[in-house]
């Protein structure tokens, strides 16, 4: 008995074990980042080594030392502690901000992609229109027409990058739509309802699993550099663009208050590309280099 | 050939035309009240126009008439070459942004020329070749490619100017004051330029061409330049088209970042300041450009690819 359920068992542990040895160091790294940054999100106090709210007037704009590994702001909050406070906002934001703009690509991607030739045609052509607009510009048009609130700044940025993504998924339906295995099932005579539940859907949308991973990171960048331009919202809590919007006035006397919190944002972004990309490596084989 | 390149004009002005109806119409889901708003952000504060003041505004915006009424206005405006009239500065848009685009398209246009070397001389060094220099550039492009220019600019910033004082701190127009935000825009988009290339020029490496020429004695970099380069660049030169639009968004941050004068604190200050016909106005000047330099890729392209000549 025991050695029946033993045996596979062992033979997951070995096949975990041929998993982990297949990554390599560097997505490894990555991984254990994101993961950090998740930790930081959920229970932001484990990471802290200061109170992030606790101002101390005697040791104000300090510089990075081994107390304060990001130094400290003007009025002597540690920023380390900052940053690890604000990644659940930024978290937040970034999710949001890329779950909305797959709403908007999906239904643009889905309607251009399945449906008949003129919506296709005009779906087409309304891209064309918003790739024409610099994505930082569209984002800032919908700030100025709705003003300025937490919930201008993520729609802002879902209406940037919906563009990019609903080309995407327009192109992933029509090259499943158009795949040797939807030709037999149609030569086969499945109805064709049934062709789209069981066959495009599914294989249409597996990459996008790994494309919203890369764009909350993206979303995070866009988000903050809407914050870097002062037209984010401060919030109470110490979210990274407004630490980034913040740290600007000390550029030239206190460079971490800028470097560090875009250190957060980059390191972020950078380890959720590696890992995305690994995943989709993996699903997919040779990544293609794709605009966003 | 002029077939052709009336076809594309003529879709340029379509496109044209879309865009500004774009920007009229997203105008139309502004909550609230135009004119109340005008008032209060011109006043700074909040607080309750009388009738006659919100009738004032109304008359001379014309906010009163038929959507109808007012997108044909703003339409026939359009083919005038009149963006309106800025709601906080009091001044036709156009002259606003006339006196404002030049740095922003030296800015632009150099960093994409200096993004174009980078890419092509690691390109042409590294690709193909299996040692720690190639592996270095490969690094280099897939991290570059990621990282947020505002973030580049600061440290550029900070390393160069601040603490060493090799380049001016901020507010320079000068040539020397222009390397270091050129530079900060050129870096992500040499990575990104540089990961296209680099497939194409790997793919092109093992034609059948490239053996041909091997053999009848060319030199290993005679070859890379002469034979794989140009087939290698094509897909880069479609991208430059699309690269003219992300460097406006980033020279919006770079011009932040380093206080240069340019379309982007206009851009920032009309955005925070809800003036809408400015801000649709830097979108549909930026709309033009990037029309525009689309026109000039597909002519481009004809130049780098003779076999598209004729067709």
């Amino acid at each position: 008995m025991t050695a029946i359920t033993l045996q596979p068992r062992a033979a997951r542990a070995s096949r975990t074990g041929a998993f982990l040895r297949s990554v390599p160091p560097g997505v490894k790294l990555a991984a254990l980042v994101v993961a950090l940054y998740v930790l930081a999100a959920v229970a932001p106090g484990v990471l802290q080594p200061h109170d992030p709210f606790s101002t101390d007037l005697d040791s104000s704009l300090l510089a990075p030392s081994l107390q304060h590994p990001f130094g400290t702001d003007q009025s002597g909050r540690d920023l380390f502690s900052r940053v690890v406070e604000g990644a659940r906002q930024s978290l937040a934001i970034g999710i949001g901000a890329t779950a909305l703009s797959f709403v908007i690509a999906l239904v643009l991607g889905i309607a251009a992609g399945l449906g008949p030739r003129l919506v296709d045609g005009g779906v087409n052509r309304f891209l064309e229109v918003l790739f024409a607009f610099p994505t930082l510009f569209l984002a800032l048009l919908f700030v100025a027409v709705f003003g300025q609130t937490v919930t201008t700044q993520i729609v802002a940025v879902a209406i940037g990058t919906a563009p990019g993504y609903a080309r995407i998924i327009r192109g992933q339906f029509l090259q499943v739509k158009g795949s040797t295995y939807v030709e037999a099932a149609r030569a086969v005579g499945h109805p064709y309802p049934r062709i789209v539940a069981q066959h495009i859907f599914p294989n249409a949308m597996r990459p996008l699993v790994v494309m919203f991973t890369l764009g909350v990171g993206q979303a995070i960048v866009w988000a903050s550099g809407l914050a870097f331009l002062g037209l984010g919202v401060a919030p109470p809590s110490p979210e990274w663009g407004a630490l980034l919007d913040a740290g600007r006035n000390y550029t030239t006397s206190a460079w971490w208050l800028e470097v560090m919190p875009g250190l957060a944002i980059v390191l972020f972004a950078l380890s959720v590309t590696v890992v995305g990309r690994h995943i989709q490596e993996r699903l997919e084989g040779k990544v293609k280099v794709q605009a966003l | 050939m002029a077939a052709t390149v009336l076809k594309r004009l003529a879709g340029a002005v379509l496109v044209l035309w879309a865009t500004a109806t774009f920007t009229f119409v997203v105008q139309l889901f502004m909550p609230g009240d135009r004119a109340t708003m005008i008032i209060n952000t011109q006043a700074g504060n909040l607080q309750n126009p009388s009738p006659e003041e919100i009738a004032t505004l109304n008359e001379r915006y014309g906010f009163d008439d038929s959507y109808l009424t007012q997108y044909l206005h703003y339409l026939g405006d359009l083919a005038r070459g009149d963006l309106g009239v800025s709601y906080n500065q009091h001044q036709p848009v156009t002259e606003i942004i006339a006196a404002q685009i030049g740095p922003t398209i030296v800015l632009t246009v150099s960093a994409l020329i200096l993004a174009w070397v980078i890419s092509l001389i690691i390109t042409v060094l590294a690709t193909g070749r299996d040692n720690v220099w190639s592996r270095a550039a490969t690094g280099f492009q897939i991290v570059t490619a990621a990282l947020p220019p505002y973030w580049i600019g600061t440290i550029l910033l900070v390393l160069l100017a601040v603490q060493t004082g090799i380049f001016p701190v901020e507010g320079d127009t000068s040539v020397i004051g222009l390397i270091l935000p050129a530079l900060t825009l050129a870096i992500p988009l040499s990575g990104f330029l540089g990961q296209v290339t680099q497939d194409e020029f790997e793919r092109v490496l093992e034609q059948p061409f490239v053996t041909s020429s091997r053999t009848r004695g060319m030199g290993d970099l005679g070859v890379r330049l002469r034979h794989v380069l140009r087939h290698a660049v094509l897909p880069a030169v479609t991208l430059s088209g699309w690269a003219l639009g992300a460097l406006f968004s980033g020279a919006v941050l770079i011009e932040a970042v380093f206080s240069r004068p340019g379309i982007g604190g206009i851009l920032v200050q009309a955005t925070s300041g809800r003036d809408i016909p400015l801000v649709t106005g830097v979108m549909l000047a930026s709309a033009v450009m990037y029309i525009v330099a689309n026109l000039l890729v597909d002519v481009a392209y004809r130049y780098v690819d003779p076999r598209l000549r004729t067709a």
